[in-house]
């Protein structure tokens, strides 16, 4: 269905996953036991109300947080029994981000951006330099490396964002609405450009989004309601423009 | 790993030049006025030092009556000394270099229509050997001079420009009140004493001619002794006291009628009450390192909760608390330290200024520079850590959620 000669391996497993929140009366449960896989190589979309667990199921995912009961495995790795230093590398090493508010620093370049995660790497500065200019141009944003984000429309602030989260060439991104900010026209040229990580670069992608012409881009659009999955099903990706 | 972080912070400092300035405003200051306090009193110290120095070296001043200053009511009512004091020192004591008596009186110098109100020295020729003072021109008084109380006569530095300007007055006749004077000498300028007199505003007679043209007695008011090279002035100070005890008839247990003054003694007391003076403005000011730090404090409690979304950032693309906590603990001691350098750069200056406005030398002590360097950053640290500590235990989720 992908397309990938690896579509077969499970980046991601969840098994009963559930999450609450607080205790006793104001307890709250955000996710009731989902089961969920997701292969490599996929483009899925997880749309629902808001409430309804698909953030939540994102940072479980994202390992910015932990499961309350069942199990989390990513790439066969358990998380739920991960510390907080051992989620952190997990992320710098195989997780790349995009939000819907680019979080770019400010008042920082578009190289210095790009270069972020690989600090954290400790890749040496020229391996970084040349790692950032790639993944820029890699977006379509070559010859603004020295721009900062205050200078670059919202469609090429995102496409920063996006090269910091391809830098470090992750096995999963993780887009949450990502083009919840942008424009019909931009949010578009996004999708184009996440497809085509995806499809020549092979990157997995998980993205919130709650606009079902965003999630017809995809392969795979996955829907929450009330903490469940209400339905997972294929979708035939659009490919106009 | 560290490399990186002195890097981030750089740049972090450099992103908010505004708020990086007025963060290090009070480190600024703090630093600015340790430096320049410390200054001051370790100028004001080596002044004092060095007035003393002029004054001549090994010298012990011997007064009439019992205070330290020398003008008590007991100076009144004790016996002057004679010139048979100055000579039994001269001839009993072992450890005496030079001996020079040494009585004052007021007096008008007048040459021409100029006029000037000094003071009169009779002493004898080695009163130029115990104040360690040498002449700028002309000679020392003559053996038959001394004797014969003849009218000559040196002139301090002041007196000599007050009545002759540049000219050279060797050779030439002055009146002292009624006393009409031929200058054989001119001494070198001393410059101020560490009390603020002119050591130069003197004209210096033999002994004898003061005594009988113009003090009408023949009383020696003080006695100037030099110590020998290799004996201490201590030892000399009690053979001193214990010879003119003999001498003045005073019974062991009473108390003496004259003083012994050291003057190394004073230096260093006066030495050493300054130093305690700079210690006590350099604490005052070391307090406003402290405020400087607190003001450390609270601009980056104010930047971690603004940078909140870009520390939820670097959470999620890999940061670990630790890097975090390093980042902002490492900005602080960074903004801290340029704080700090900037402080010593400005409290040199205005070291260097105020030095050179109240005549003092400018000591640079290096080890008050570096230590101060060194607090500023140890200040970074302390007061550095909390906002850092409160950065690190950010939730990454809560940090990217908010606005």
């Amino acid at each position: 269905m992908t397309g990938m000669p690896s579509a077969s391996l499970p980046v991601i497993e969840l098994s009963q996953v559930a999450k609450i929140y607080g205790h006793g009366e104001g307890e709250v449960r955000a996710l009731r036991g989902i089961d969920l896989r997701i292969d490599s190589g996929e483009f899925v979309a997880v749309m629902g109300p808001s409430g309804s667990g698909k953030s939540t199921c994102m940072n479980v995912l994202g390992c910015l947080d932990t499961p309350t009961f069942g199990t989390y495995k990513f790439l066969g790795v358990a998380v739920g029994d991960m510390s907080a230093d051992q989620r952190a590398l997990l992320r710098r090493n195989y997780l790349g981000f995009v939000f819907q508010g680019f979080n770019l620093l400010s008042r920082t370049t578009a190289l210095e951006n790009v270069e972020l995660p690989l600090i954290y790497r400790h890749v040496p500065l020229a391996e970084r330099h040349a790692r950032a200019r790639k993944a820029l141009r890699e977006v379509g944003l070559s010859g603004r490396e020295k721009h900062v984000p205050a200078e670059l429309s919202g469609g090429q602030q995102q496409r920063v964002a996006i090269a910091r989260a391809i830098v470090s060439q992750p096995k999963v991104l993780f887009a949450d609405e990502p083009t919840g900010n942008l424009d019909s026209q931009t949010s578009i040229e996004i999708m184009k450009l996440l497809t085509d990580l995806n499809e020549k670069h092979g990157i997995t992608i998980a993205m919130v989004t709650h606009e079902a012409e965003i999630a017809a881009w995809t392969r795979r659009i996955v829907r929450f309601r009330d903490g469940n999955i209400e339905s997972d099903v294929a979708n035939q990706p659009v490919r106009e423009g | 790993m560290f490399l990186n972080a002195i890097v981030l912070a750089l740049r972090e400092i450099r992103r908010n030049v505004l708020r990086s300035s007025l963060t290090i405003l009070g480190m600024v200051i703090g630093v600015a006025a340790v430096i320049t306090m410390i200054t001051i009193g370790d100028g004001a110290t080596a002044q004092i030092q060095a007035d003393i120095g002029k004054l001549g070296t090994n010298l012990l001043q011997v007064f009439r009556g019992q205070g330290f200053g020398g003008g008590g009511g007991a100076r009144s009512s004790a016996p002057p000394f004679s010139m048979e004091d100055v000579r039994a020192i001269e001839a009993e004591l072992s450890g005496v270099e030079a001996v020079a008596p040494s009585s004052n009186s007021g007096a008008q110098a007048i040459f021409g229509n100029s006029n000037w109100s000094t003071q009169v020295t009779g002493t004898n020729d080695k009163f130029l050997q115990v104040r360690d003072w040498t002449l700028a021109s002309g000679r020392n008084f003559s053996d038959s001079e001394l004797r014969g109380g003849a009218a000559v006569c040196l002139l301090g530095n002041t007196v000599k420009t007050e009545l002759f300007g540049n000219a050279d007055p060797v050779g030439t006749t002055i009146r002292l009140n009624k006393l009409s004077c031929q200058v054989i000498g001119v001494l070198t300028a001393k410059g101020q004493s560490g009390f603020g007199q002119d050591q130069d505003d003197l004209v210096v007679i033999p002994l004898r001619t003061l005594q009988r043209r113009m003090a009408g007695n023949a009383d020696v008011g003080a006695i100037l002794v030099s110590a020998r090279d290799g004996v201490s002035t201590a030892k000399v100070q009690a053979d001193l006291e214990s010879l003119l005890r003999e001498r003045r008839k005073i019974r062991p247990g009473e108390d003496q009628d004259f003083n012994v003054r050291d003057l190394k003694e004073v230096a260093s007391a006066f030495t050493s009450s300054t130093r305690v003076l700079t210690a006590l403005l350099g604490a005052v000011a070391a307090v406003s390192l402290i405020v400087g730090g607190v003001g450390i404090m609270n601009i980056m409690l104010v930047s971690v909760t603004e940078r909140t979304r870009e520390i939820g950032t670097r959470l999620a693309v890999g940061a670990m608390a630790r890097d975090v906590l390093l980042q902002f603990l490492i900005e602080a001691v960074v903004l801290a330290a340029l704080g700090g350098f900037i402080g010593i750069v400005l409290g040199l200056s205005a070291g260097a200024a105020a030095t050179h406005a109240f005549r003092v030398p400018f000591v640079l002590n290096p080890s008050i520079v570096i230590l101060s360097f060194v607090f500023s950053a140890a200040v970074g640290i302390v007061f550095g850590y909390f906002p850092a500590q409160r950065a690190a235990q950010l939730d990454p989720i809560e940090a990217l959620r908010h606005e």
